[in-house]
């Protein structure tokens, strides 16, 4: 079952006094998001990841295409009883304590009183909220509100749970914190939509991811899948090889590093690898390591952007008239 | 439901204003020295009391109804907060009719306590409360719908423009709506058509606030008369219906960047 859907979705501004410039901030978005996974979101700022928020929750109104969460359209507001959105930098009511911001919101989805504490204090608990439950919202630190905000998101216990930048700003424990909560609601079966610039965030927590740049898709698929794309290097350590086993090695390596009575190699080709490693095993050589290094998303990522940067299809802005 | 919970919580954030409490403290300041200024005029003691007494209520629930009205909508976009209502099961007009009733409930508790103090000043002056002296509150009513207008026109204000414009407008459009009559009086003594019918067509879109000042004729114990009742409720209602629906319209095309 499908969680998300985005049909051609795009987001243009009008800007300048005469609202006559347009700059394109999301450009013809189609992606499919399944019920049960952890879904990230990615691209650098200004990418178009809020505006994709923004617009999935009707802050800001598609200029063509549309989208469906879990099954209904946009624009039917019945939807958000089983959703939850975490804003990029939330703010909330400063003079209210997290308890009476959080009643607040419950009582929003119309919870009854007996679920409404349950639900409270639950989530309090589990986002170590409990010790300044009391506490006016504006003495809360940064890391605090952004727990506050996840709780939020939570009362309602959502199938489906949208979250900008959740580790933004956050020390390690809140960045842990989070990804532990993620981590929870993967184990209930809750789809999970995050949007981060942080790729070792999405490296831990995503089972597939989207790449925005520039308001465009670059690419969407399995972690996995994306993490295996193009060419992955095999490498070797390798001790004492003599000068003509390492000659004989050349034609196959793409970097030889000697340290010491150690050699480093690495093989770009992985059809090759079998043959290199018979070459060693059949001389004096001794053979310490073979690692096959995985592909970054970092890599991916830094493609797919150059890609992009360098495609003078990208043009986005440019004059309505 | 959503709508009492969303008024309830904006009452609980208006009243936590500063400026709320200086403005009821400073009116019951002003009616306790209207107990002053009638002692210095002979033989129209009262008259100056209720005078006095009834219009403070009215200037300072203006006031209030400006300064915390203009903010209302705003100040939820200025802060982002408005994010975490809207991604709720929360539609705009829920959201915008919400609003206004939780100021129209601080501005009914205001002009509550603004209200006691002045019967307390009456009660200190003559010594006595009358069954007769309850014809001041048919000015106070009048009052509560001229700011329930007056709120109504503060959000439409505040969903398009900043505060402090905000206020400014809703200030203005107060003053004009006290001499809509003399607009329309005045087009129909100029000879100019055009301008007569612009006179006419000004006359029934802006406020007219005319009619709801009856705090002369309370203070001359003269009798307010039946159609005013119904014809200021039912025109205050209409006007307000117009002005929130105006709103929500607005409200509903606004994109929150």
């Amino acid at each position: 079952m499908l969680a998300l859907e985005t049909i051609e979705l795009t987001k243009d501004y009008r800007l300048g006094f005469w609202r006559n410039r347009v700059k394109r901030a999301l450009d013809r978005l189609n992606f499919r998001v399944e019920a049960g996974e952890v879904f990230g979101l990615l691209g650098p700022n200004g990418a178009g990841k809020t505006t994709t928020l923004k617009l999935l929750f009707r802050l800001i109104f598609p200029t063509s295409g549309t989208a469906r969460i879990l099954g209904k359209p946009l624009e039917d507001i019945s939807v958000r009883f089983r959703v939850a959105y975490l804003p990029e930098n939330p703010s909330f009511y400063e003079h209210l304590t997290a308890e009476e911001f959080l009643n607040y919101v419950a009582s929003l989805f119309g919870l009854s009183a007996t679920e409404r504490r349950r639900r409270l204090g639950e989530l309090i608990e589990q986002l170590g909220l409990s010790a300044s439950r009391h506490v006016p919202l504006r003495r809360f630190s940064k890391g605090m509100i952004q727990r506050l905000g996840i709780a939020q998101a939570l009362i309602n216990d959502p199938d489906l749970v949208f979250l900008d930048e959740p580790m933004s700003g956050l020390d390690p424990l809140g960045r842990r914190e989070v990804r532990e909560v993620i981590l929870r609601l993967k184990e209930r079966q809750k789809t999970v939509f995050f949007s981060t610039h942080i790729l070792a965030d999405a490296e831990t927590l995503c089972g597939r991811v989207a790449v925005l740049h520039h308001g465009r898709l670059q690419g969407c698929g399995e972690l996995n899948t994306i993490l295996r794309l193009g060419v992955s290097t095999t490498e070797l350590v390798v001790e004492g090889p003599s000068a003509e086993v390492l000659a004989e090695l050349m034609p196959y390596t793409s970097s030889l590093v000697r340290t010491g009575e150690r050699v480093r190699l690495e093989i770009p080709e992985e059809s090759q690898v079998q043959r290199t490693l018979e070459i060693i095993l059949r001389s004096r050589a001794k053979l310490i390591s073979v690692n096959p290094v995985r592909r970054s998303l970092e890599d991916y990522f830094l493609q797919k952007v150059g890609a992009s940067e360098s495609s003078q299809e990208v043009a986005s802005v440019y004059d309505s008239s | 439901m959503r709508v009492a919970t969303i008024a309830l919580h904006t009452f609980k954030e208006s009243v936590r204003e500063k400026v709320l409490y200086n403005l009821v403290a400073f009116a019951l300041l002003l009616i306790g020295t209207a107990i002053l200024f009638g002692s210095i005029s002979v033989g129209v003691e009262q008259i100056i009391l209720i005078t006095l007494g009834l219009t403070s209520i009215s200037v300072f629930g203006l006031l209030i109804a400006i300064f915390i009205g203009i903010d209302l909508v705003s100040k939820e976009i200025e802060r982002r907060t408005i994010y975490n209502i809207l991604s709720k099961p929360v539609s705009r007009p829920e959201f915008i009719l919400g609003k206004y009733l939780g100021l129209l409930f601080t501005l009914l508790v205001n002009t509550a306590i603004m209200t006691v103090g002045f019967y307390a000043a009456l009660f200190y002056q003559k010594r006595a409360l009358l069954l007769d002296d309850l014809r001041f509150l048919g000015a106070v009513y009048f009052i509560l719908l001229e700011l329930a207008m007056v709120v109504g026109i503060a959000v439409v204000f505040s969903c398009i423009s900043t505060p402090v414009l905000s206020a400014v407008y809703t200030f203005c459009l107060y003053v004009i709506g006290n001499f809509s009559a003399d607009l329309r009086a005045f087009g129909q003594e100029t000879q100019n058509a055009l301008l007569g019918t612009l006179c006419d067509v000004l006359y029934y879109l802006l406020p007219n606030f005319g009619n709801f000042n009856v705090i002369t004729q309370v203070a001359h114990a003269e009798k307010i008369p039946g159609y005013l009742w119904l014809g200021n409720s039912l025109y205050a209602l209409l006007y307000i219906a117009a002005l929130l629906g105006m709103a929500v319209l607005i409200f509903e095309e606004r994109e929150f960047r």
